[in-house]
């Protein structure tokens, strides 16, 4: 019975990911963190060494490799920083499979292949300034005027959004209809060189920082007629089939910085020492940390379970909801586990800990709310 | 081959169907009764053993028909929703600890006068470690054997020994030297009606059917062919027995969880307040999806802990500190879990979820053991904490 989902190419492909990240990121955040920003040059890296298409068919453009691949490179990058992990996530995770997926040839050669050589970044445009969990409630619209769609709206919370080359955006094309909310919208490739497109602002958050978050403004942009992805009216279920894998990415990389925030606190448990013994010596220190290393195991386990179900092409909208929800859970309270542990240590700016504890915040918050992921479950169950 | 190889295969879904078909026949329809008389027929042991359900970790040698430890989880899983968990847990006792122990370390002689008749449910066994002034710290008993010609003279005392209040033969650990250390506590295996063996079945807020027993040893004479294992070897089976028992008690925790959330469920369809349903009040709906998540993550923790144990059972080099550390982990997760599952069933009912007549109470009741039971969850904790390397002073 193999007791590892990985083989041994998975583990040597974590070794190169691991020596980029620990080279190329890892002793940066600080000042990317600090700056509120981070240069283009890592999408442009992770091209090249061909980590933005991992679970990509060869056929367009990718690796070919199976789902693990794609958590192998998560983990590597959850591991050291959520905000980086969240940025190449939007990549490979959001922006990109919905084209895969519900493409033509043209729309995969020309916005996919880039994408995924890191030459061309990409953003999903689902929030906006009123509407965040409820996709249905969307204003943004696309009206069809001869062969153009002239786009008129607003994004909000857009990471990537303020340097995106593109935006799989899903917009209104027809009348909301209170019978059929679901019916009426539809995806866009959304070219952001196009005229009438306006990062309005880039926003200020207590965490991630590094990453850009932006509130975008569409004014009578006009897109071609093969900007629409997909079918004309099935942009709901599409973004719904998007979410899925949003959700297990974020997962993915979420439990991995859980899993490395409770390493760094066991490491500073047995090193610091207080009252003539190492903090980790108390049992109140101690048992907190044996807790919080059964949780991260628990939940690391559900997720794995999730990947699997995914590599299978199983559709698990409960487990993957379930996933997305404990793992927020998980990664926040991990975190302030941490923080606790190491003190003052853990309130000092720029700290792994620190800054990973803001981070966490979002998870509980962005690509569905744990009462979106409780309300979905709730109806899987028949009772919401 | 990458991912996560099925830890149940087609036979097994099969001995699922049977198990669970021998529980709702069996066992559930006479819950109620047992509960409420506190007690059960004593011929229900040669009933599972007849229909096979002792059999699954046992080779064929001894009557078995494994040994498959997939299977057994599967008969404790399906054991656990027969809803009279003092049932399962003498059951339990006979089977997953007293049966198992002498197939473990005992000899063919040994096997053949206790393991085949446990198999059959001809013979009933119980594991007596705990004694009135120590639970969790093993190494502290002080029942004590001396060695006279072949015999051992045995005497002390033992407490809340599951199954051994009607029990044929107790597994007991007893010193064999004076020294404190752990190198002097022995096993042995002796028989209920032996002279000098006395007990008493124990009133316990929970497990209201099981026979929890206190025992009594005065000068038990028990014969050296009885002895189970080398001198000084107890502690050792003891600990390496314990990761089977707790992971035993994590398959049957995560049942009941689910078990507490259909109930609760259930309810919460039926009984309507201010004029809708409760569970059409998004609370209820929202905690109901947090303890499934919680269960369906608890049940993954579990199932690592379990693939763990049957890889090391069919032959896969396995390090021990990793089946301890899961282990551990799963028993802590779980017996938690199960509890307050139960508690969120109880609260869901309100007033009726005081009720005897309701399982609510009993799912509660029952499930408060777990994190006391086979090393409580303080244990657990100092077990996962060392192998982070951190004190557990």
């Amino acid at each position: 019975m193999n007791l590892s989902p990985f083989t041994q190419e998975h583990d040597l492909l974590r070794k190169v990911v691991r020596e980029w990240v620990d080279t190329e990121i890892a002793p940066h955040l600080g000042k990317w963190e600090g700056a509120g920003d981070f240069p283009d040059e890592i999408f442009h890296r992770a091209g090249e060494l061909g980590f933005l298409g991992l679970a990509f068919p060869e056929s367009a453009g990718g690796q070919g490799g199976d789902y693990w691949t794609q958590v192998v490179f998560l983990e590597e990058v959850g591991r050291v920083s959520q905000a980086i992990a969240m940025v190449l996530s939007v990549q490979t995770d959001m922006a990109t499979p919905p084209i895969l997926e519900f493409g033509t040839r043209d729309q995969i050669d020309r916005w996919l292949r880039p994408a995924l050589r890191g030459v061309s970044i990409g953003a999903i445009g689902i929030t906006e300034p009123d509407t965040g969990s409820d996709v249905a409630s969307i204003r943004t619209r696309a009206v069809r005027d001869g062969d153009e769609w002239v786009l008129n709206g607003s994004k909000m919370y857009i990471t990537n959004g303020a340097r995106a080359d593109f935006i799989t955006m899903v917009v209104r094309t027809g009348d909301h209809d209170a019978d059929n909310p679901w019916s009426g919208i539809s995806m866009f490739i959304v070219d952001t060189s196009l005229p009438g497109f306006d990062v309005s602002k880039k926003l200020e958050k207590s965490g991630m920082k590094l990453s850009d978050t932006a509130l975008l403004y569409m004014d009578d942009m006009r897109l071609p007629a093969d900007a629409l992805l997909g079918v004309e009216g099935e942009g709901f279920k599409q973004i719904m089939w998007e979410l899925q894998g949003e959700r297990l990415g974020v997962s993915v990389f979420g439990v991995a910085g859980a899993r490395a925030l409770l390493d760094e606190a066991v490491r500073y448990a047995r090193e610091r020492e207080a009252f003539g013994r190492p903090i980790g010596d108390f049992q109140a220190v101690s048992h907190r940390l044996a807790d919080m290393a059964t949780e991260v195991e628990a939940v690391e386990a559900l997720v794995y379970e999730c990947c699997d179900l995914w590599n299978h092409r199983t559709y698990a909208t409960e487990e993957v909801a379930m996933a997305k929800l404990a793992v927020g859970q998980l990664s926040s309270r991990v975190a302030d586990v941490a923080v606790q542990t190491l003190g003052g240590a853990g309130l000092v700016e720029g700290s792994f800990v620190s800054r990973e504890w803001l981070g966490m915040r979002i998870g509980r918050i962005g690509g569905g709310s744990d009462e979106v992921q409780r309300q979905i479950l709730a109806r899987i169950m028949g009772i919401g | 081959m990458s991912g996560i190889e099925p830890l149940f295969r087609e036979e097994h879904d099969a001995y699922r169907e049977a198990a669970r078909r021998f529980v709702s026949e069996v066992i559930a329809p006479h819950a109620e009764d047992w509960e409420k008389a506190r007690d059960y027929p004593r011929d229900l042991f040669s009933k599972v053993g007849t229909a096979g359900f002792f059999g699954a970790k046992f080779s064929d040698e001894w009557g078995g028909t494994g040994p498959d430890f997939a299977a057994e989880a599967v008969w404790i899983e399906e054991l656990s929703r027969g809803l009279t968990y003092g049932t399962a847990a003498d059951l339990g006792a006979h089977s997953q600890l007293a049966s198992l122990y002498v197939d473990r370390f005992g000899d063919d002689d040994l096997k053949n006068r206790y393991l085949r008749p446990s198999i059959e449910g001809s013979k009933l066994g119980a594991l007596a470690i705990t004694e009135p002034g120590t639970g969790s710290d093993v190494n502290a008993i002080v029942t004590r054997a001396r060695h006279d010609g072949d015999e051992w003279v045995i005497t002390g005392s033992k407490v809340f020994i599951t199954n051994g209040s009607w029990s044929d033969y107790v597994v007991l650990a007893a010193r064999t030297g004076d020294d404190p250390g752990h190198e002097n506590i022995t096993l042995f295996v002796v028989e209920a009606d032996s002279p000098g063996f006395d007990r008493a079945r124990m009133d316990l807020i929970a497990w209201h059917t099981s026979h929890t027993g206190e025992l009594f040893l005065d000068d038990v004479r028990v014969p050296d062919e009885n002895r189970l294992g080398d001198v000084g070897s107890g502690f050792r089976h003891i600990m390496s027995n314990f990761q089977w028992e707790r992971l035993m008690m994590a398959l049957s925790a995560v049942t009941l969880a689910q078990l507490s959330l259909e109930t609760g469920l259930a309810y919460a369809r039926e009984r309507k307040a201010f004029g809708r349903p409760i569970i059409g009040f998004q609370v209820w709906q929202h905690r109901f999806a947090d303890l499934a998540t919680r269960i369906r993550t608890g049940r993954a923790l579990t199932y690592r802990a379990l693939r763990l144990h049957i890889a090391a059972e069919t032959g896969t080099s396995v390090p021990r500190a990793e089946l301890v550390r899961l282990t551990s982990m799963a028993k802590l997760h779980t017996q938690r879990l199960a509890w307050q599952a139960a508690d969120e069933c109880v609260q869901v009912h309100g007033g009726a979820g005081a009720l005897m007549e309701y399982p609510a109470q009993r799912l509660w009741r029952d499930t408060r053991v777990g994190p006391i039971g086979g090393g409580t969850d303080d244990i657990m904790r100092n077990i996962i904490a060392a192998t982070m390397g951190l004190g557990a002073a």
